[in-house]
């Protein structure tokens, strides 16, 4: 196995390619003649190969990932859980895949079925009225969610500029909310790991448009006091936004919409088992409760008399488009996948065993490291490096001496309310010899921490490359590829 | 790290010692070993006028971003170029060489309202320095 | 439960070892009065072969069997057999986000490589690891020339895609932003002096799409020097970068950035998305640059590797205040395209974008000679144009569609003023044949 591949450019040799074009009986236009002043005459750096060096390249270098069909991949607030291949089967079919979003309505009748049928399974799973699938990620769910809040309180005249956001919220909520035109307020978290009514109270006015709230929060824990938040901010016409980040732990267990939820977004890409893709792409449905429907982004699909489907984009409330066509229509049709796939029984499943995993992780681990929230957890459980910091050894060391021994480490540093956090999802998708690994692992890297810090402090040793020089690439940036000066 | 007698220290883990009316200010070795290594220093420009506790620029590391105060009232009258050029140095000397800018000072009372080294050591102690 | 390895053995074994009686003790923070106690109401389960059939069922519901001269935003092109083989291999698309370098030189090296492929399409300094797609990349250009110079007017002319339009329009809605849609001329592209007479000293951009929405080619050059003497950003969008295999990159003309779409790049359509987002800049702009960045550095024995970089940026540090609130991008659809274009490389991209232009100047030389039908715009093109078939172009298009052909996208709903126009597309998925039977029936009409 090779543990380094040169960049593309540098296996390029003139003359090579990949590709022929398909012949054709039309004329040969000379495109310099054709374009004139805007004619390009070259792309200087573009590589040329053959196609059986761009497969070995790409193999080679797909090598050199940790994926999660290798193993565990217990990322918190990520859900890294098994991707179903019949869901990539079905997304390739020609069907889907060669559909465009142009096309006379009679002509994709499936796709828009797959749509309005998945808004509606989306519904009932968390108790909204009505789904927007349009987003193409999490960040861009929160953001088409609180436009709709925005929106609604313009619509009833108020002018409320204000989001409340927990402390232990992902970065994302706060930059959502910025695009929206709302001012930020931070609310502290109690010491239980809840919301912190009191300064929830506090911080309550006219002027809050809504709190953003993640449910299970990012310490992997329910917020007890969900229906009493809801009540206060319903109370001073503020509305309360989930961040659906964590919905694997609440599957057929409790709906947001039953809590008091005015608008969620979901992650498909988490929850509902597409592929992360190294990065993306994703989904970010929203879920709105009926007050919030009309302003949903448009075109909305809709049945026709006669059970055809048509697009409506003549929405007068709506807060307008928030991406090109209908949203990842690829990713949809996975998650649709995905629901059949499981059905009802399926999905509680996944809850309850993501959740039976998370707490069997949090009591195995706890008589070596430091567990600040010490209660039952959901889908996944947050612990630190005090126990290990006297030795020197930190999260990050932790972390990097856990890939030694084949795994991808947990998120770490976030929540940004524990110091040196280590945060753990396992998913429902770990069979139990694999969690036992683990904890063998995480008890061996204790006793490193011990006996031999210095040990864990030099991780990683058997990766494709060793601790890389961040400060290097950030002080003197080299974002690209150059030829060497000839 | 022994933190100089010479100068005075704020809750912000800035530093700044001020002879004949000029003030030399930057971040201490504390700020610099939580924020860990340095890739970007961006400074005032010079005749730029400071409140005390104004926020004069950001210095960014690989993983974090801090905004730096000022620790007096005054006017900037240098700032320290060879930051620009090699951020490095915060991390390296934090208390010499690697000084953010200079200050003309207005009103020296303002400097009695800041920490002695002392003061300081203590302060971060009950941080929680680990 | 196919996807769910524990047993009930197994889970009796995990609850007695974390000391509750039940799976329902796990949730008991959830309080009683909330918890859902009916089953849900959703299909399934089924098995896989069940599953299979009824999503063929529903794809078989979509009509493929047409002859499609539709671009408009989404282009067909040719995906060779390797990509998507090679993309949806599990080191790459069970992959998270490269947090952890040294189990992820695979995702970073490439999308280095993709960084560096983008940036010599467009001729710019610095490109990003990806947006969600094209019209969310303009609005996102449009963000970030506000953040660079507070000013509140931008100038996007009509000739621009008008889904990125609506897309900029929702994303400007509470930031006070000014969006100025100037008209186009004869030739079909952007009324050039009516910009010039709007641009004042608030002008934050002029965004110019080219080949624009009615595929003719824009003058980023004229555009680029008219953002410079207002001290603006000049910002350069495709919907087909094809194209700019033979026309002149945005930084040969000075643009400040560019955006747009690069599904055409081994990305299906997949009716809509996902699809990929691209932006690039000139070097001053990084870092203000919305999204992931990765850059090149080393590890402590000095070999080369990749790692995200600038992350201060990005809003798990900055929150409020990151450049942006992307976080997941579109990964693996620029991985589809680093392979593309990889594959077809220096030759075979410009090969194929000639082919592009070669059927479609055939298909315009064709419809130029029929009395009834006329070119709308005679600005030059490259693989679409506006044809005026002289009476209303959706019953026009409806039907061809009885003829199986699908002729393009009728206007009128976007442009009232070209009620009788088709926006025709001509990939090198058409041939020759196709062409004349699409101006056969169109003369036909």
């Amino acid at each position: 196995m090779k543990l380094q591949e040169k960049l593309i450019f540098e296996k390029s040799r003139p003359g090579r390619t990949g590709y022929e074009v398909p012949t054709t009986t039309a004329k040969p236009i000379d495109p310099a003649a054709y374009f004139g002043k805007f004619y390009r005459k070259d792309i200087p750096e573009f590589p040329e190969l053959s196609e059986p060096e761009v497969i070995r390249h790409f193999v080679n270098l797909s090598k050199l990932n940790y994926s999660i069909d290798e193993g565990l991949y217990p990322l918190g607030s990520c859900t890294m859980k098994y991707n179903p291949k019949i869901n990539e089967k079905v997304a390739a079919m020609e069907g889907f895949c060669a559909a465009h979003p142009y096309w006379p309505e009679r002509q994709v009748q499936g796709c828009m079925r797959i749509i309005k049928e998945l808004e509606e399974m989306l519904c009932e799973i968390t108790g909204m009225s009505a789904f927007s699938l349009q987003p193409a990620a999490g960040a861009h769910g929160e953001l088409t969610g609180m436009l709709m809040v925005k929106a609604y309180h313009d619509s009833r005249g108020e002018n409320r500029d204000i989001v409340l956001i927990p402390d232990s919220a992902h970065g994302t909520n706060p930059s959502s909310a910025h695009i929206c035109g709302l001012h930020v307020v931070q609310i502290a978290s109690n010491e239980r790991g809840g919301l912190n009514i009191e300064d929830l109270g506090k911080n309550l006015s006219p002027k809050v448009a809504a709190l953003m709230i993640t449910n299970p929060s990012t310490l992997g824990l329910f917020e007890e006091e969900i229906g009493t938040i809801a009540k206060m901010l319903h109370d001073v016409g503020a509305q309360l936004y989930m961040d659906g980040a964590n919905m694997n732990a609440l599957l057929g267990k409790v709906r947001p919409g039953d809590f008091g939820v005015d608008v969620l977004h979901i992650n498909l890409h988490k929850t509902f088992s597409t592929p992360h893709g190294g990065g993306g792409p994703g989904a970010g449905p929203v879920g709105v409760a009926g007050h919030l429907e009309k302003f949903r982004p448009v075109p909305i699909v809709e049945e026709a008399p006669g059970g055809t489907l048509r697009f409506n984009v003549n929405r007068l409330d709506s807060i307008g488009k928030v991406k090109g066509f209908f949203g990842n229509f690829g990713i949809i049709v996975r998650a649709y996948t995905y629901i059949l796939n499981m059905g009802p029984e399926g999905l509680k499943a996944i809850a309850e065993t993501a959740v039976l995993n998370a707490n069997y992780l949090r009591v195995k681990l706890k008589p070596r490291f430091n567990l600040p929230y010490d209660r039952i957890c959901m889908h996944e459980v947050v612990f630190d490096d005090k126990r290990q910091a006297p030795k020197g050894v930190s999260t990050l060391n932790i972390a990097k001496r856990l890939m030694d021994y084949g795994f991808h480490p947990p998120t770490i540093y976030f929540p940004l309310i524990v110091g040196g956090a280590l945060m753990i999802e396992p998913t429902e998708s770990e069979p139990l010899e694999e969690l036992d690994r683990f904890i063998a692992t995480m008890n061996t890297i204790a006793d490193e921490a011990e006996t031999n810090p210095d040990l864990v402090k030099n991780a990683p040793y058997t990766t494709p490359v060793l601790k890389l020089d961040e400060a290097r690439a950030a002080r003197t940036p080299v974002l690209r590829w150059k030829p060497a000066a000839k | 790290m022994n933190y100089p007698q010479d100068r005075r220290y704020t809750p912000e883990h800035e530093w700044i010692s001020v002879t004949a009316g000029v003030g030399t200010m930057g971040i201490t070795d504390f700020a610099q070993r939580e924020l860990g290594d340095m890739v970007l220093v961006d400074l005032p420009k010079v005749g730029m006028r400071l409140e005390a506790h104004q926020s004069i620029g950001t210095i960014e590391s690989v993983k974090a971003v801090s905004d730096v105060y000022s620790p007096v009232s005054g006017e900037v009258i240098e700032i320290n170029e060879e930051l620009g050029k090699a951020p490095e140095k915060l991390n390296q000397d934090p208390h010499g060489a690697a000084w953010l800018i200079k200050i003309k000072v207005s009103s020296p009372v303002e400097l009695e309202k800041l920490m002695t080294s002392d003061q300081y050591e203590d302060y971060i102690q009950q941080k929680g320095a680990h | 439960m196919r996807y769910i390895p524990l047993t009930e053995n197994e889970k009796r074994l995990m609850l007695d070892g974390i000391g509750v009686t039940s799976i329902d003790d796990l949730f008991e923070s959830i309080p009683s009065q909330l918890r859902f106690k009916r089953p849900l109401q959703v299909a399934g389960p089924m098995s896989e072969l069940d599953v299979d059939r009824h999503m063929a069922k529903l794809a078989g519901m979509n009509q493929l069997s047409c002859l499609s001269f539709v671009g408009a935003g989404a282009y067909q092109h040719h995906i060779p057999a390797h990509i998507p083989q090679l993309a949806t291999r599990s080191e790459f698309s069970t992959a998270y986000t490269p947090y952890q370098p040294e189990i992820s030189q695979g995702t970073l090296q490439s999308v280095f490589e993709y960084q560096t492929l983008i940036c010599e399409l467009t001729g710019l300094d610095i490109a990003n690891a990806s947006l969600y797609d094209g019209a969310t990349a303009t609005a996102e250009a449009m963000l970030m020339a506000n953040r660079s110079n507070s000013r509140k007017t931008f100038i996007i002319p009509k000739t621009v895609h008008p889904e990125y339009r609506l897309v900029c329009r929702t994303y400007a809605k509470n930031l006070g932003f000014n969006l100025i849609e100037v008209g186009f001329t004869d030739d079909g592209t952007t009324d050039m002096k009516a910009a010039a007479d709007q641009a004042g000293d608030d002008l934050s951009a002029i965004i110019i799409q080219s080949p624009n929405f009615f595929g003719c080619i824009e003058n980023w050059e004229e555009a680029s020097s008219l953002a410079k003497a207002r001290g603006a950003f000049s910002v350069a969008v495709t919907t087909e970068p094809l194209s700019l295999a033979l026309i002149k990159s945005p930084g040969e003309y000075g643009c400040d950035l560019a955006v747009g779409e690069a599904q055409s790049f081994g990305v299906p359509v997949s009716f809509g998305g996902p699809a990929l987002g691209y932006m690039a800049a000139l070097t001053k702009h990084v870092r203000n640059m919305p999204g992931r960045l990765v850059g090149e550095t080393i590890d402590k024995n000095g070999k080369r590797g990749y790692v995200l970089t600038l992350a201060t940026r990005e809003q798990h540090i900055r929150r409020e205040k990151a450049t942006s609130n992307i976080c997941t991008n579109e990964g693996l659809c620029a991985l589809m395209a680093t392979i593309y274009l990889s594959t077809l490389g220096k030759r075979g991209l410009r090969d194929l974008a000639g082919l592009n232009l070669s059927l479609a100047v055939h298909a315009r030389a064709a419809l130029q000679s029929s009395r009834k039908l006329k070119l709308r715009f005679n600005g030059v093109g490259f693989n679409e144009f506006v044809v005026d078939v002289g009476m209303d172009a959706r019953k026009a298009h409806e039907r061809l569609q009885n003829e199986g052909i699908i002729a393009g996208l009728p206007l009128g709903d976007l442009y009232p003023e070209l009620s009788t126009c088709l926006l025709l597309c001509f990939t090198e998925m058409v041939r020759r044949e196709d062409i004349d039977c699409l101006v056969h029936e169109l003369e036909a009409l």
